[in-house]
């Protein structure tokens, strides 16, 4: 089946995504327990390694780079757990992810309800 | 019998929950979002719905990418709420109400909807904060409550019309129960929003205000559209309309905005809210 055309700035996650973010993503599902965001605090390469992070997962983490983090397959709704560890929260990323600062990108969320 | 007395569809953004807990109610921020539910209150006030079927997405509490339903229906006796990570407040145990939820699976199943039955189930932020925003501040629930989840995490999702046709399912079980109970059915998420990718940010308000004016007459102009071109027009998570397209199809017929209330921004999100009823007859 032809794949539908892409949509800028828009990853889909998809099965190809799924499968190569398994090992990020279900770190970062651990996360909705305190202990383990502690033990992640703790030690952050243990905690990587348990899970079985590919090289560039391990470095997307390490990067705290939310794009890099999608582009290793991440998946927003498991990231935002890990995000939280770091007290980065939607708006945080957003503007991280368009190159913004945090109050250009609040300004821009409300100028699109002008 | 048990019949449906309305739909209500509201977003389900996790900054609610905190504005709740911090009571920021009255706060320039969020008194706009707040406000607009005055009119639902008064409405369930005066209804007095017996039981919620709650149509919402879970957002990586209760479900992994291990085993990852299209739908799914819980069955408990209770359901309960969890720490997701970022700290927002959890909320007591919502009460279930097994016998409808299994009547409900035996119809869903019987219409060829081969959905995943959960005993066990956590509910997340998109199920416990439209409970606390339409029943707030009363300790005890008043309503027992079927959750059914859709997915929008994994792709390919379910179709505009799919869950549409899901939503009419639902109705029809719904009416088809033997118990007078009163039946409100919610869908929860949504409107335009999107939170990763270069695009994040992206909002869609003329989108979404067609939308709310077409779902009541109209709820195909959206349920025919792609998936792929509804996350084009809404946003990655804006798709959470799937949602609403359940809830409109659970009242069936033909549909009335009672009250509806439309605000951006709340977090990253264009903020939406109906209540719709039957058309009188």
């Amino acid at each position: 089946m032809p794949r539908p055309a892409s949509i800028p700035g828009t990853t889909l996650f998809d099965g190809a995504a799924a499968m190569k973010g398994y090992a990020l993503n279900k770190m970062c599902y651990s996360f909705n327990s305190a202990a383990n965001r502690e033990a992640f605090r703790q030690d952050e390469d243990g905690y990587c390694a348990r899970y079985g992070l590919s090289p560039e997962q391990r470095e997307a983490v390490r990067h705290r780079n939310v794009l890099e983090l999608i582009g290793a397959g991440g998946n927003v709704y498991y990231l935002a757990k890990l995000a939280g560890i770091f007290g980065l929260d939607v708006q945080d990323l957003g503007a991280q992810q368009t190159g913004m600062t945090k109050d250009e990108f609040k300004a821009k969320l409300i100028a699109a309800g002008r | 019998m048990a019949k449906i007395v309305g739909a209500i569809t509201t977003s389900h953004v996790p900054a609610i929950g905190k504005a709740i807990a911090r009571n920021l109610r009255e706060d320039p921020y969020w008194k706009p979002f707040f406000d607009g539910f005055a009119p639902v209150h008064r409405w369930l006030e005066r209804v007095r719905p017996d039981v919620a079927v709650i149509l919402y997405n879970d957002h990586g509490l209760n479900f992994f990418l291990d085993k990852m339903p299209t739908f799914a229906v819980g069955a408990a006796s209770e359901y309960r709420n969890a720490d997701e990570g970022w700290g927002i407040p959890t909320l007591p145990p919502v009460p279930g109400s097994p016998k409808l939820s299994w009547h409900l699976i035996e119809r869903l199943v019987g219409e060829e909807f081969d959905i995943t039955t959960c005993q066990e189930m956590l509910v997340d932020h998109a199920f416990t904060i439209p409970m606390a925003l339409l029943w707030p501040g009363k300790g005890a629930w008043p309503v027992r409550t079927v959750p059914v989840c859709i997915n929008t995490v994994q792709h390919p999702l379910p179709s505009a019309m799919r869950c549409y046709k899901l939503g009419e399912a639902v109705g029809r079980a719904i009416e088809s129960y033997e118990e007078d109970l009163r039946v409100v059915v919610i869908g929860t998420g949504g409107l335009s929003h999107q939170l990763d990718g270069e695009r994040a940010g992206f909002i869609n308000k003329a989108f979404d205000l067609e939308f709310m004016e077409k779902l009541p007459s109209d709820p195909l102009w959206a349920a025919r559209r792609s998936i792929r071109d509804l996350v084009e027009l809404t946003g990655t998570q804006g798709i959470e309309l799937l949602m609403w397209l359940a809830a409109r199809g659970a009242l069936g017929g033909e549909a009335v905005t009672v009250h509806s209330n439309y605000h951006i921004p709340i977090s990253n999100t264009a903020a939406g809210l109906m209540l719709m009823e039957r058309r009188a007859a």
